[in-house]
């Protein structure tokens, strides 16, 4: 009789608690008397909510201060944590906490606000958390697929409006697609390693640097960057991008333009890094494609877009291109140039998305870029938040998304990417047009109607916090940079 | 050997004649029995090929959930399946010509398939043989502590499967009648039962 040895729990201790504090409280909102629509209704959403902040605040704590600075892992090497998976959970965990925070009101002026929202994107968090720490090619796809069905469900949680509804459809069928395809790569690799195990799995490719690569596992490397490429909506898989973000409700679209992309790129960088990482020069010129035509497009297509929800989902893939270089480039400061940019990007993100959800008129939601109009007038903070927000996505010195690039850039260039180097700078110098627009738009354009004043308060924290930690980063960028060099090195076993 | 060979012709002619019979039976509901007997039959065969542990999974999971929603649907939805199969006998010439094809391409890849010849020297973990344990026995042992984690997480992608059908789908309806025990529990007779005194010979 085989015996087993119990597994050790403690690594993934964060996660853990996530799932039993989400089951906890979905029990008491079941359990709670509620009526359709209702004020009993919204009032328990209202505690689910803040009881999932905090719980996604306690996790966040468990991570931090469970962070051991060596690697480990558990469940049979199933699951990592290392520095750089703690980087990313706390970047998770933060941009789950401020959705849901940013997201009550919306859900609560739409009347949609359930207790289940706020679980289901602590549920997703969890998925996310896995698929940073995965370590297996099977936990990289339960983590995956535990995030996607919690997104799909928030995608179309405003069932009653059809346009949420074609966006929550259409990331499920397209998104089982691209699941489909990871799959295929992965068993593909699985045929041709033997193994699911990405320690396994490099050593299997790494040991005959002088033979020629096999091709089949070529095939399935190409696979599963198709797959991934998909989830953090780079060119040539981009395609659902601007109908989802515009189609689902406005804080899900800020929930899902920055957390399942941290994660999927964290994911994207620890395959390529870990266990393909002797295979570099075979998939460096595939990501140095994607990268290139996601910055083309981003900043092509997004300047045309009248709806602000829909710039920003091209703005979303042109930042993928940018954030990508730091891949191609595929050395330690390539990576650190990817871990800035995305912290950076995630509040960026967040707080563009809070002045988005400002925008009513008559309590109504607006979402067009003319609606804009006068704003600086009617509500000059607003305008100023956003000023600041679209200079920083722009990359406009000394606002910290300028920081962001200038890490990637830096690293293109120190390793001799030079063409990838000016193709990012230019294709931000087209970018910078749509994002100044806006700008020219809310200080400079009249307008026939202006937009209401009244702002929640939840929503205008966030966007003050954001924007003051956008605006003075170049001030004190260390914490962020130090933390960002270790998780990097991390990931080079260093 | 012959007991087994004859067991297989005979669940092998019944998994092919039910399945016959799924597609050509006129009633939806007797199609959606005869799938069921197809179910049966199949489970027999993986059962005779020692895989018994697939042979009851597909009892459960097809015949136990998958056919019951099927007959659910059938009985539910009024489809006219009798329009459906209009044509049929017109389209059939074709749909063979592209049975035949895709038999075809099947006997090709198959016939040319063999191992790579180190393919088995590659599996880092290689299963034990059926003669050392039982494949659930040996299911059991891996799922339950090697692939505990995978277990347990594909366990919360089915919760919040689940949780998305009802946040999608449930509605409160109005004139929906619900259970609702404590009001049945409290019921007197006082409330629900009227005695009245009927004059003989008039009737109530």
């Amino acid at each position: 009789m085989p015996t087993a040895e119990f597994p050790n729990l403690f690594p993934a201790l964060p996660e853990i608690f996530l799932l039993v504090a989400a089951m906890a409280l979905l029990m008491f909102g079941v359990f709670r008397k509620d009526d359709e629509a209702g004020p009993a209704r919204v009032r328990c959403s209202r505690i689910v909510a803040r009881l999932c902040i905090l719980a996604l605040l306690c996790a966040l704590i468990l991570v931090v201060t469970m962070n051991g600075s060596d690697r480990v892992t558990t469940f049979n090497g199933m699951f990592v944590v290392d520095r750089f998976a703690v980087y990313f959970k706390v970047l998770i965990l933060i941009s789950s906490a401020l959705s849901i925070l940013i997201a009550q009101d919306y859900l609560e002026v739409h009347r949609v606000a359930r207790f289940e929202f706020p679980v289901l994107v602590v549920l997703a968090s969890v998925g996310m958390m896995l698929m940073v720490s995965a370590n297996d090619l099977m936990a990289l796809y339960l983590g995956l697929e535990m995030q996607s069905l919690s997104l799909y469900i928030i995608a179309s949680f405003q069932r009653d409006d059809q346009r949420s509804v074609e966006a929550g459809l259409k990331y499920f069928v397209l998104s089982a697609l691209a699941s489909g395809m990871l799959l295929y790569g992965s068993s593909l690799i699985y045929g041709f390693t033997g193994t699911t195990s990405f320690d396994a799995m490099a050593g299997a490719l790494a040991a005959a640097p002088g033979e020629a690569v096999s091709l089949g596992a070529l095939i399935g490397i190409v696979f599963i960057l198709a797959g991934l490429a998909f989830k953090i909506s780079a060119v040539p898989f981009h395609m659902w991008t601007p109908d989802v973000y515009e189609g689902a409700p406005t804080p899900v679209t800020a929930f899902f333009a920055v957390a399942p992309k941290l994660a999927a790129i964290a994911l994207l960088l620890r395959v390529m890094m870990e266990p393909f990482g002797a295979l570099t020069v075979q998939w460096q010129q595939v990501i140095v494609f994607i990268s290139v035509a996601s910055m083309a497009l981003g900043a092509y297509a997004a300047i045309g877009q009248s709806n602000i929800k829909r710039l920003m989902a091209y703005s979303s893939i042109g930042h993928v291109g940018y954030a990508l270089i730091g891949l191609a480039v595929g050395n330690e400061a390539g990576v650190r140039g990817v871990l800035i940019y995305m912290a950076i990007y995630l509040f960026m993100n967040i707080g563009a998305f809070t002045c988005i959800l400002s925008m009513r008129r008559r309590g109504q939601m607006v979402v067009g870029i003319n609606d804009l109009a006068g704003v600086s007038k009617s509500n000059p903070m607003l305008a100023l938040a956003l000023a600041i927000f679209m200079f920083s996505l722009a990359g406009i010195p000394p606002l910290a998304g300028f920081f962001g690039k200038l890490y990637i850039f830096l690293a293109a260039v120190q390793a001799g990417y030079f063409t990838l180097a000016i193709i990012g700078v230019l294709t931000s110098v087209v970018g910078a047009f749509y994002y100044i627009r806006i700008v020219k738009v809310m200080y400079f354009d009249e307008a026939e109607e202006v937009l209401d004043r009244r702002m929640d308060r939840p929503t205008a924290l966030v966007m003050a916090a954001t924007g003051i930690l956008i605006a003075i980063f170049f001030i004190i960028p260390d914490p962020l940079l130090s933390q960002a060099q270790a998780a990097a090195q991390s990931l080079f076993g260093g | 050997m012959i007991f087994q060979a004859l067991a297989f012709y005979l669940f092998a002619l019944v998994a092919v004649g039910s399945a016959v019979m799924v597609i050509s039976s006129r009633n939806p509901v007797h199609a959606v029995l005869f799938l069921i007997l197809t179910f049966f039959n199949a489970a027999a065969l993986f059962i005779l090929m020692g895989a018994e542990f697939l042979g009851m999974i597909l009892v459960i999971v097809y015949v136990g959930a998958v056919a019951v929603m099927f007959l659910f649907v059938v009985m539910m939805l009024d489809i006219n399946f009798a329009e459906l199969r209009q044509g049929f006998l017109r389209y059939l010439p074709i749909g063979a010509v592209v049975g035949l094809v895709l038999l075809a391409e099947l006997l090709v890849v198959l016939g040319g398939w063999t191992f790579a010849p180190d393919a088995s020297a590659s599996v880092q973990s290689p299963a034990p043989g059926l003669e050392q344990v039982t494949n659930t026995r040996a299911l059991g042992l891996l799922i339950y502590t090697h692939y505990l984690f995978l277990f347990q997480g594909a366990g919360i992608i089915l919760l919040i499967a689940m949780i998305g059908a009802i946040v999608l789908t449930l509605r409160r309806r109005e004139g929906a009648r619900r259970q609702d025990i404590a009001a049945q529990v409290a019921r007197r007779p006082a409330d629900s039962v009227e005695v009245r005194k009927v004059p003989s010979g008039r009737g109530v």
